[in-house]
């Protein structure tokens, strides 16, 4: 599986050889548009790190959780993988941090666990994603993008207990 | 929208902190989640960077249009106003196969040159076109076929069977999924203006 990615490449490197493509010079060429790419979303990139940051320092994150607790615990939604399920959205990194503290807590193979590693399968950083894609253009009127998207991660919180119970 | 998001946030968290007495911590990420940002930026900087000079091989030697080619028939769907041969449709056909795979950073470069591709084609406006909260819409959804971070860290933290999750993840992403697609898609008709170059 660790070979996806480096198969991936060389499928692309092998046919630019095949094709006769000046194969380095196109990499520059990329590389460097990848700087003025990095360039675009760093600001934005910035600004969500920042609030997320102050959402975990300030405690802010836990008052929510609490405040969730019973209605996660209504739909049979592990309590314990709430703080997941809400920094998912936000924060790849961070997530992944409260997975693995409740792999800690709970073992992966708890219902918690389990609950947690299909959510996290499923699911993506919704709102880094939508802050990303469409600060790199300057496109401020989304639409319904963050609705679509939002409902989507509720399925997903859903399903995700639904499916443990049905399957596991 | 996302400008009020933020700002709730941010209100949020300094009343939070007031209430809880954290406001030490609170002050302190101030800086510490501005170093963050920039931590994540140099992890990003050289996948975003590598990346995009691998597919700046890729779209000149036209194995991008050989993957668009194998993707048209369920991207013409979701694009039905896009050209199967744009710069925008191949774009989007590589972000959607390197996301297949499970390469999610390597998504992000074709990914960011498709929103450049829309937003021409949409007359550089500010507000976003069908085609692009189609297409953000499926990158906020996991397409991921193979979760392969996820099984290590399971088998990291000890459990026996570290991939007995994969068809529940896949019906929950396919869910998902669709619950975006559908909601995207319904969408733009409700507020969809058919104006367009």
């Amino acid at each position: 599986m660790e070979l996806i990615m480096p198969a991936f490449a060389a499928v692309i490197i092998i046919f630019g050889l095949v094709k006769r493509v000046p194969v380095f010079d196109c990499f520059i060429e990329g590389a460097k548009e990848g700087f003025l790419t990095l360039y675009r979303i760093a600001p934005t990139i910035l600004g969500l790190v920042f609030a997320v940051g102050l959402l975990r320092s300030s405690g802010a994150i836990d008052v929510i959780c609490t405040a969730l607790s019973p209605v996660a615990d209504a739909v049979g939604f592990p309590v314990e993988v709430v703080p997941m399920a809400l920094l998912r959205p936000v924060s790849g990194g961070g997530s992944t941090a409260l997975l693995i503290s409740v792999f800690e807590d709970c073992g992966p193979d708890s219902f918690a666990g389990r609950v947690a590693s299909v959510l996290a399968g499923s699911s993506e950083t919704t709102f880094f994603a939508i802050t990303m894609y469409f600060g790199s253009v300057g496109v401020r009127r989304i639409r319904h993008t963050a609705i679509a998207a939002v409902a989507a991660d509720l399925t997903a919180m859903i399903m995700s207990a639904a499916l443990v119970r049905l399957f596991l | 929208m996302l400008g009020y998001i933020w700002s709730f946030i941010i209100i949020f968290s300094l009343i939070c902190s007031l209430f809880l007495g954290n406001t030490q911590n609170f002050s302190n990420s101030f800086t510490d989640s501005a170093a963050d940002a920039i931590e994540l930026l140099l992890t990003l900087a050289g996948v975003i960077c590598l990346w995009s000079g691998l597919m700046k091989i890729a779209e000149r030697s036209g194995f991008t249009r050989v993957i668009a080619k194998l993707l048209s028939p369920l991207l013409k769907r979701l694009f039905p106003r896009l050209d199967k041969n744009s710069a925008a449709f191949e774009a989007i056909s590589m972000n959607i196969s390197a996301n297949l795979l499970g390469l999610g950073n390597t998504a992000t470069p074709p990914g960011l040159k498709a929103m450049r591709e829309l937003h021409r084609l949409n007359g550089e406006g500010d507000r976003a076109s069908d085609e692009m909260v189609t297409f953000v819409v499926m990158n906020t959804a996991s397409l991921q076929l193979m979760p392969t971070t996820l099984g290590m860290l399971r088998a990291g933290y000890g459990s026996a069977a570290p991939f007995e999750i994969l068809v529940p993840v896949w019906i929950s992403s396919a869910c998902a999924l669709t619950v975006a697609l559908v909601l995207a898609k319904a969408g733009n008709r409700l507020t969809g203006r058919a104006k367009w170059s």
